[in-house]
C-alpha cells in the first residue's frame, strides 16, 4: 500500500494533518502506538481541564457557599470520582478522534513506528507483528514527553510527573511542586483546592514566567491568599525520594528542604523522537525548514517535537500548515502569534507581547488596563478579581500584546488574537458594540483606557 | 444562489494568475461554456470558460491585476436574483432590509410590484430597480482595497497607494509588512529620493520589474536544479558538412514540392530522440528512491518568449519521422510565442534539447530541467579550420553539442556514451531517416 502521506503520532499535530490531508483528497494512514488524541485529549489538556473544574467547583462551594446564600453542611467528596470523571472525558473524545479518521476515510495503524527510509514506515503491532507501508511523504507528530529532573526519576509514586499526577489515587496531603509553568501552576491549584498542602518552587523571578510580570505578580498573591506556598528564584539543589515522602533541599532567600507527600516535576519537556532514520536536530528538537521540511527529503514534522511553544493549538496549526504546503500551492507559516493559557482560578490568558518584551525591543506602546471589579458581570457572577491588561503600539495603535487575569480569561483571549492576526488597532475594538453585560466589556474598556476613554473607571 | 466565479488553478505550478481581460461584463448574460476572461498563468494565457450561466453581476479585479488562487473573481446571479448590497452606485437609497438578498422574495418579472408580504417586507425600491435581469450598466470595478486597519494608518503616514498593492495576508489583504516593504523601497529608488532632493540633471532610472508568474517558476526550478542536482558538463564537435549537405538536398526538394523546410535543430532534436532510446538511461530521472527509466522519449524543447522560456514537448518522439517532429516543433513554438500552450503541451518532459546556435553562440551548457537527467545544448555551425584524414588544414564545417547531466542518474560513461550517438547519428544524418 502507497500513500501519500503518513503521519507518526496522533495527537493534536497527527490527527489534524491526517485529517486536512483526507480533505483534500489524499491517501493517508496514522500511525499511533497508544491512544489516538495524544497528551492533549488523553494525558493533558483536556483531563486535566476536567480536574480543575471540580476543584473550581469545590472551593467555590466550599469557601464562599455562604456569599451565593447556600448553606452546607458535611461537604464531601470522592476522590476516586473526580479521578474518573476526567478519564472519562479523555475516553469520549479519544473515541471522537477514531471516528473522524474513519468519517475521512484515513487508515488508522496502531503500533510503534519507525522511518526505515524516506518514503518508507514500519510499524510493530500489539501482536508484535511487524507491518510496513510507503508512503511518499512523511509527517513526524510524535510530541514529547515530561522532562525527569536529574538524578531523581518518577516512579508515579513518590516523584510523580503530570500523567501520574492526573490518576494519583489517593490525594496527597502535602505537595512539593518544581516549576511553576502553566502545568504546575495547575496541579497547584488542584491539589490545594482538595486540601493539600503546596509548594512550588520556580527557579525564575516570577510564577508563570512567560507570562508579563505584573500579571505573574497578581496571581502569584491570588494563589498565596489560596494557601499555595510559591518560592520564585528558588533553585532545587537535592531531592531525595523515599518510601515515606519525599525531601527536597533548596536554595532560594533563604535555603531550607521541604518535606512532602510526592513531589510533581513540571519543569518542561523533552522531544519524543521516532524510531528508525534520524532527522537533524536544532537544540534537541527536530529541526525543520520553513516548509515544516526536516533534513531528509520528504519526512516533515510538526508540533511539540519541532520544539516551543508546545501548545496543542499550534501543534494543530503547524500541522495544517505544513499538509497544505505539501499538497497545495500554500505558503506555510511559522508561528507568531499564539494565545497561551493556564487554568486556574483567577485564570490567565495572553497572546503577543509582554510588557517587559515591548520594552527590550524599543516599542513605543501605551498600555490599558481595565480592572474586572469595575465590571458588572463579573461582580454579578461573584468573580471580580483581575484585569484586562492591552500593550498598544504607537503611533498607530495596534495591538502588540494582550493579557487577561480573571473570570473566562481563556475565552476573552480569541477576540485579542483575532484582533491581532488582522491587525486591528484600538479604534476597531473602540468602535465594536461588545454585549452589555459581558466580561468582554472589561477588553473594550481597557482599550479606551489607554487613551483616557474608558467610561467607567 | 449566487455564485461566485473564483481563479481557478490552470496548471501544476500556479499560485496566482494575471486576470488579462474580461471579455465578458457586467450585466451581461453568461452561458456555460461562454469564454468569460483571458487569464495569464506562469506558463501561458488561457481562456477562462463559464461553467455556470446567469448574469454577471460584479467583477471584483481589474484588467491586468494578480490574483491569487481561489481569489473571487466575479459574481455570477441566476435567471431572478437579486445583487446583492453592493449594487452599482446610484442606488443608494435601498432599504437596509434588502441587504439579505437571499431572503427578499422577488416578484415575477413583470415588472408589476405586488404587494408586500405581511410580515414587514421590505419597503419596495424603485419600479425600475425591479427588472431582471439587471439593466445593463457600466462594468463596475470593485474599488474596496483589501488592507487591515493598521496596513491603513501606515499607508496614510507615510504615502504608499494601497490601490496599486499587492497584498501578502490570507485572500490578498494588504497587512503591516506589504506597506512597510514598499515604503522601504520608495525610499530606495531613485524617484522617491529625486522628489525629496532638488531637482537635478535629469538621471536615467533604474526599472523595478515585478516578477511575472513564468518568472517566478524560472527562478524556482532553476535554483532547484543548480543548487540540488549535482551537475557535469561533456561535450564534443560534430562535423557539420553531412548534415549541411542533406538538409540542403531535403530542402531543395521540399521547396519543389511547396512543403516545409527541415532546420538544422529539427535534426538535433530527431539526433536526441534516436540517441536516447540507444542509451535509455539518458532518458530518465531521480525519484529518490528509485530511478525511472522513461519507456517514451517525451521530448522537451527550449523555447524562448517574451517573458523567458517554456520547455514544449514531442510526444514520444522516438517513434516521429523527421518531417512530424519538424511540423511539430514548429507549432508547439509559434503556439508558445503567443501563450497559447496548454499545460499538459509543456509538461512531462523526459529529456530536453536548448539550442543557441541562432544567437551565433558556439558553445554552452544548460542548466538541467529536473526531474529530467540530461538536457542537450546546441551551439552554432561555424566555419573553421581543420585537420583533415589527409593531415592537412582545410575549411570545415563544425558545431559543439554539449550535455549537461544529473550525475545522481547519469555516470560520466553513460554521458560520454549517449553523445557518441549523438555526433554518430548528425554526422551521418541519413541514418535518423531509416
Amino acid at each position: 500500500m502507497k500513500y501519500d502521506l503518513v503521519v507518526i503520532g496522533g495527537g493534536p499535530a497527527g490527527y489534524v494533518g491526517a485529517i486536512r490531508a483526507a480533505q483534500l483528497g489524499k491517501k493517508v494512514a496514522c500511525v499511533e502506538k497508544e491512544r489516538a488524541g495524544g497528551t492533549c485529549l488523553n494525558w493533558g489538556c483536556i483531563p486535566t481541564k476536567s480536574l480543575l473544574r471540580n476543584a473550581e467547583l469545590y472551593l467555590l462551594l466550599q469557601k464562599r457557599a455562604a456569599d451565593f446564600g447556600f448553606i452546607f453542611e458535611h461537604l464531601s467528596y470522592d476522590w476516586a470520582k473526580i479521578i474518573s470523571r476526567s478519564r472519562g472525558v479523555a475516553d469520549r473524545l479519544a473515541g471522537g478522534v477514531e471516528f473522524l479518521f474513519k468519517k475521512n476515510k484515513v487508515d488508522y495503524l496502531r503500533g510503534e513506528a519507525t522511518i526505515v527510509s524516506p518514503g518508507k514506515v514500519t510499524y510493530q503491532t500489539k501482536e508484535a507483528k511487524e507491518e510496513a507501508v510507503e508512503a511518499s511523504n512523511i509527517l513526524i507528530a510524535t510530541g514529547a514527553v515530561s522532562r525527569d529532573l536529574p538524578g531523581l526519576s518518577t516512579d508515579g509514586k513518590r516523584v510523580l510527573n503530570s500523567h501520574d499526577a492526573m490518576i494519583i489515587q489517593e490525594r496527597p496531603k502535602s505537595l512539593v511542586i518544581i516549576g511553576a509553568g502553566a502545568i504546575g501552576i495547575e496541579f497547584a491549584y488542584f491539589f490545594n483546592a482538595f486540601g493539600s498542602a503546596v509548594t512550588v518552587v520556580e527557579m525564575l523571578p516570577n510564577a508563570l514566567p512567560v507570562e508579563d510580570t505584573e500579571i505573574s505578580v497578581t496571581l502569584e498573591k491570588a494563589l498565596a491568599k489560596q494557601g499555595i506556598k510559591i518560592l520564585t528564584n528558588t533553585k532545587v539543589v537535592k531531592a531525595e525520594a523515599g518510601e515515606k515522602g519525599v525531601r527536597i533541599s533548596v536554595e532560594g532567600k533563604k535555603s531550607e528542604t521541604i518535606e512532602g507527600d510526592c513531589v510533581l516535576v513540571a519543569i518542561g519537556v523533552a522531544p519524543l523522537l521516532p524510531n528508525g532514520v534520524q532527522p537533524k536536530l536544532a537544540k534537541g528538537f527536530i529541526d525543520v525548514n520553513d516548509r515544516y521540511e526536516t533534513s531528509i527529503r520528504g519526512v516533515f514534522a510538526a508540533g511539540d517535537v519541532i520544539g516551543p511553544p508546545w501548545l496543542a493549538h499550534v501543534a494543530s496549526w503547524e500541522a495544517i500548515q505544513a499538509v497544505e504546503s505539501i499538497f497545495t500551492s500554500h505558503q506555510p507559516k511559522r508561528v507568531k502569534i499564539f494565545p497561551g493559557c493556564t487554568y486556574c482560578q483567577p485564570q490567565v490568558a495572553s497572546v503577543g507581547l509582554t510588557e517587559r518584551a515591548a520594552k527590550e525591543q524599543g516599542l513605543k506602546f501605551k498600555v490599558g488596563k481595565f480592572p474586572f471589579s469595575a465590571n458588572g458581570k463579573a461582580l454579578a457572577i461573584g468573580e471580580p478579581e483581575g484585569y484586562v491588561k492591552l500593550i498598544i503600539g504607537e503611533p498607530h495603535g495596534e495591538i502588540l500584546g494582550a493579557h487577561i487575569i480573571g473570570p473566562e480569561a481563556t475565552e476573552l483571549i480569541a477576540e485579542l488574537g483575532l484582533a491581532m492576526n488582522l491587525e486591528a488597532t484600538f479604534e476597531e475594538i473602540e468602535a465594536t458594540i461588545h454585549a452589555h453585560p459581558t466580561l468582554s466589556e472589561a477588553v473594550h474598556e481597557a482599550t479606551g483606557a489607554a487613551f483616557g476613554l474608558a467610561i467607567h473607571i | 444562489m449566487p455564485i461566485t466565479i473564483e481563479m481557478p488553478k490552470l496548471s501544476d505550478t500556479m499560485t496566482e494568475g494575471t486576470l488579462v481581460k474580461w471579455i465578458k461584463r457586467v450585466g451581461d448574460t453568461v452561458a456555460v461554456g461562454d469564454i468569460l476572461a483571458e487569464v495569464e498563468t506562469d506558463k501561458a494565457t488561457m481562456e477562462m470558460e463559464a461553467f455556470d450561466e446567469g448574469v454577471l453581476s460584479e467583477i471584483y479585479v481589474k484588467d491586468g491585476e494578480k490574483v491569487q488562487i481561489g481569489q473571487k473573481l466575479a459574481l455570477l446571479l441566476g435567471k431572478g436574483e437579486v445583487p446583492g448590497s453592493s449594487m452599482p452606485s446610484g442606488t443608494g437609497a435601498r432599504p437596509a432590509a434588502e441587504i439579505a438578498p437571499a431572503v427578499v422574495k422577488q416578484p415575477p418579472s413583470n415588472g408589476e410590484p405586488k404587494a408586500p408580504d405581511a410580515k414587514g417586507a421590505p419597503e419596495q425600491p424603485k419600479k425600475e430597480d425591479q427588472a431582471i435581469p439587471p439593466e445593463p450598466v457600466e462594468p463596475q470595478i470593485a474599488d474596496r482595497v483589501k488592507a487591515s486597519p493598521l496596513a491603513r494608518k501606515l499607508a496614510a503616514d507615510s504615502g504608499v497607494d494601497l490601490s496599486r498593492m499587492q497584498g501578502s495576508g490570507p485572500g490578498g489583504r494588504i497587512v503591516r509588512a506589504d506597506v512597510e516593504a514598499a515604503a522601504q523601497a520608495a525610499k530606495k529608488s531613485p524617484a522617491a529620493a529625486a522628489a525629496a532632493r532638488p531637482p537635478a540633471a535629469p538621471a536615467l532610472e533604474d526599472k523595478r520589474i515585478p516578477l511575472s508568474g513564468m518568472r517566478k517558476t524560472i527562478a524556482s526550478r532553476l535554483l532547484e536544479s543548480k543548487t540540488t542536482i549535482p551537475h557535469f558538463y561533456l561535450q564534443l564537435e560534430i562535423n557539420a558538412e553531412p548534415l549541411a549537405n542533406l538538409r540542403k538536398e531535403i530542402n531543395d526538394a521540399a521547396e519543389a514540392a511547396g512543403i516545409g523546410k527541415i532546420t538544422v535543430n529539427d535534426f538535433i532534436l530527431k539526433a536526441t530522440a534516436v540517441a536516447a532510446t540507444r542509451v535509455p538511461l539518458a532518458n530518465a530521472a531521480f525519484e529518490g528512491e528509485s530511478i525511472i527509466q522513461y519507456a517514451n522519449v517525451q521530448l522537451a524543447c527550449a523555447v524562448a518568449v517574451e517573458e523567458g522560456l517554456v520547455t514544449p514537448v514531442i510526444r514520444a518522439a522516438q517513434k516521429k519521422s523527421l518531417s512530424q517532429i519538424s511540423a511539430e516543433i514548429k507549432d508547439l513554438a509559434t503556439r508558445a510565442r503567443s501563450k497559447k500552450l496548454k499545460p499538459e503541451e509543456y509538461q512531462g518532459g523526459t529529456i530536453t534539447v536548448s539550442n543557441l546556435g541562432g544567437y551565433g553562440v558556439e558553445q554552452f551548457f544548460a542548466i538541467v530541467n529536473p526531474p529530467q537527467a540530461v538536457i542537450v545544448s546546441a551551439g552554432a555551425i561555424v566555419k573553421k579550420p581543420v585537420v583533415n584524414e589527409a593531415g592537412q588544414i582545410v575549411a570545415g564545417q563544425r558545431f559543439v553539442i554539449g550535455i549537461s547531466c544529473d550525475h545522481r542518474v547519469v555516470d560520466g560513461a553513460v554521458g560520454a556514451h549517449f553523445l557518441g550517438e549523438l555526433k554518430k547519428l548528425l554526422e551521418s544524418p541519413a541514418l535518423m531517416l531509416i
